[in-house]
């Protein structure tokens, strides 16, 4: 009895070291000094000014709906330009494929973030591939900007975000009975209402838990927006770096990251009540 | 069940301490292209010293020093203005002992201005190292009549334009629309009013600006395939560019350049403070030094670099810099403390408007 005892808790220690020193402890900490602020003469004392300073300069308040807006705007496309290639690899395409085509998936990962996006720069800016190709073809005179807009921003925050989306929906797929299909279609049902009525409440669990991790990591990026994204896109974890660094103003910065945190909550907590899933049953 | 803890810890920390030791090895933190490797290598070959670097900016090695109040690196180095207000208010750096560093090697009117700009409670933290100035980089086939930091807001250039959005853009647009920023460090109020203005003519030239660089590569890649021809860079950047294209080249504004001085500071808990000696004596012999200036291009505080300079180096100064050029040029005073927080804001106001 006590010898089991005692291996449960080797392996806890790690995990309980982790959670609280690399966890729990620095958002304590951070939650601390985000009541904090400095008075006329230099002092720290407790106050709720960095909030107050949120809301009342409406430059944070405007980023702070721009990220939301945009991250959730992502977060819809992702699943539009995902699903079609999760229902092909799991129910079209024959099961040899459908291995070698989840790997061509994971390849962009190998890479990593930094590598990816600029390549995604290296194929849009004015002296790109892109504009190499049309201007070549006649096509057009002069080269066209596509880079440094909002819209190369989406392009890059989608294409890192596919794989996040597409393995949930392609396991929740998997387990989908074809023959419902069959059925379905049999009895006279459209293809758009078999869709509808059968394979996205069957994929429902998938997609939610797809759309939360894509959500939380569109939120949190900070290296897409700031390389592809235009003079006007501003980031909300562009702001709390700044805070950090340019202002040395951290208390600020730990204000903001717990907005952030709320707002990041909220949102899925809404999202979750309006379509009625639970989220218990997406993350398991 | 409490030893086991306890001496989990120990081994965490332990492990820990074993891979950053700084037994043997030199960590530096620093800006890209201050360490050429061929230095590095034929120091590490001298002294047996392994020499870690990691590339930071001012800004940056501020918060990281910060956040582990002064630990984690040997050798730091930033800029002069920089050093005095942060070392009274977060003391992450320690004091200079001056009578190991080879100061024969050095300029020296630039070591007394380093040594007076960070002078804190009667003690200096700084070395100079290298200076330069930040001015206007010019592709002259597109943009010959480019002369002050207001060729940034001429629509000409539309869409041809870059600056970066940190501090340096908002002191050289004062000075451009005819105020005196270093004047007025130590009057905050009148600070403000400087830089409320400075904000406005930004937001209001916004729509011409392609875009705002980030790290100074970029901006030499945008400026090589002529999707910007007119920014404001550093001189070693463009007259690196101007090897490769001879329309490219550094301009410095008639209302002045701005010069800094980059330096070394030793952090407070640097754990090979001698490493840290010896590499500043080693880097700033004449050999050495005239080794990065002429590789990098920018300026080195060696005394006795100029006589191992090559030729095109020197002629890249007396290209871009007139005498009047120099005597324009405005050193950044040291930075009083709060002045950050009201740049940061106008800085997000600008990023953010629309």
């Amino acid at each position: 009895m006590s010898k089991i005892k005692w291996g449960f808790y080797i392996f806890l220690i790690p995990v309980l070291l982790w959670l609280f020193l690399l966890i729990v402890f620095p958002h304590i900490d951070l939650f601390v000094n985000s009541f904090r602020s400095q008075n006329n003469l230099g002092d720290s004392i407790w106050s709720l000014a960095n909030y107050k300073a949120f809301f009342s300069d409406s430059v944070y308040w405007y980023t702070f709906v721009r990220t939301a807006v945009y991250s959730i705007l992502v977060t819809f496309l992702t699943f539009i330009v995902t699903f079609p290639v999760a229902f092909y690899i799991t129910k079209v395409v024959s099961v040899k494929f459908s291995g070698f085509l989840a790997l061509l998936l994971l390849m962009p990962f190998w890479v990593g973030e930094l590598v990816s996006v600029y390549g995604w720069m290296i194929l849009l800016r004015e002296s790109g591939i892109i504009n190499f190709f049309l201007l070549k073809m006649g096509i057009i005179d002069t080269p066209l900007k596509m880079l440094y807009n909002d819209i190369s921003m989406i392009i890059g925050l989608v294409y890192m975000s596919m794989l996040f989306m597409i393995v949930p929906i392609m396991s929740s797929l998997e387990g989908m009975d074809d023959s419902l299909i069959e059925a379905a279609s049999d009895l006279g049902a459209s293809k758009f209402t078999i869709i509808r009525k059968i394979v996205i409440p069957h994929a429902a669990p998938g997609i939610v838990s797809g759309s939360i991790v894509v959500f939380m990591l569109v939120l949190g990026d900070y290296l897409t927006p700031d390389l592809l994204g235009g003079k006007n896109a501003l980031w909300f974890t562009e702001q709390i770096y700044n805070e950090f660094i340019a202002s040395f103003n951290w208390n600020e910065g730990a204000a903001f990251g717990f907005l952030l945190l709320a707002l990041s909550t909220s949102i899925i907590w809404l999202a979750l009540k309006i379509t009625n899933q639970s989220f218990e049953k997406a993350v398991s | 069940m409490k030893k086991l803890a306890i001496s989990s810890v120990a081994i965490a920390t332990l492990l820990a301490g074993s891979l950053y030791a700084g037994n043997g090895t030199l960590r530096i933190l620093t800006w890209k292209g201050y360490t050429p490797k061929a230095l590095v290598q034929a120091f590490e070959k001298k002294t047996g010293i392994k020499v870690k670097i990691t590339y930071s900016n001012n800004e940056e090695m501020i918060a990281k020093l910060r956040a582990t109040r002064g630990g984690g690196f040997d050798l730091a180095q930033p800029s002069q203005d920089r050093i005095s207000s942060v070392q009274k208010k977060f003391k992450i750096y320690q004091a200079i002992d001056y009578s190991k560093i080879k100061t024969a090697q050095l300029i020296p009117s630039m070591l007394k201005a380093v040594k007076k700009n960070t002078l804190v409670d009667g003690k200096s933290y700084a070395v100079p190292f290298a200076y330069g100035t930040s001015g206007l980089i010019v592709n002259k086939k597109f943009a010959s009549g480019a002369k002050d930091y207001t060729a940034l807001f001429n629509p000409a250039y539309k869409g041809k334009i870059s600056y970066r959005l940190k501090r340096p853009t908002l002191i050289a647009v004062a000075f451009a629309l005819g105020y005196d920023p270093f004047a007025a460090y130590s009057n905050k109020a009148k600070y403000i009013k400087i830089m409320k203005a400075v904000e406005k003519k930004l937001i209001a030239e916004k729509p011409l600006v392609d875009n705002y660089w980030a790290n100074g590569d970029s901006l030499l890649s945008m400026l090589r395939s002529g999707e910007v021809v007119v920014a404001m860079g550093w001189d070693g950047g463009g007259w690196k560019l101007h090897k490769e294209n001879p329309n490219i080249d550094f301009v410095a504004p008639k209302s002045g350049a701005l010069g800094w001085i980059d330096t070394f500071a030793i952090p407070a808990k640097s754990k090979n403070v001698k490493a840290a000696y010896q590499w500043i004596n080693f880097i700033m012999n004449a050999k050495n030094a005239a080794y990065f200036t002429n590789k990098s291009g920018y300026g080195t505080a060696s005394k006795g670099a100029t006589k191992f300079l090559k030729k095109e180096i020197k002629g890249n100064f007396e290209r871009s810099f007139s005498k009047a050029d120099i005597d324009n040029i405005n050193w950044y005073p040291p930075v009083p403390a709060g002045l950050e927080s009201i740049e940061g804001k106008v800085l997000d106001h600008i990023r953010a408007a629309n």
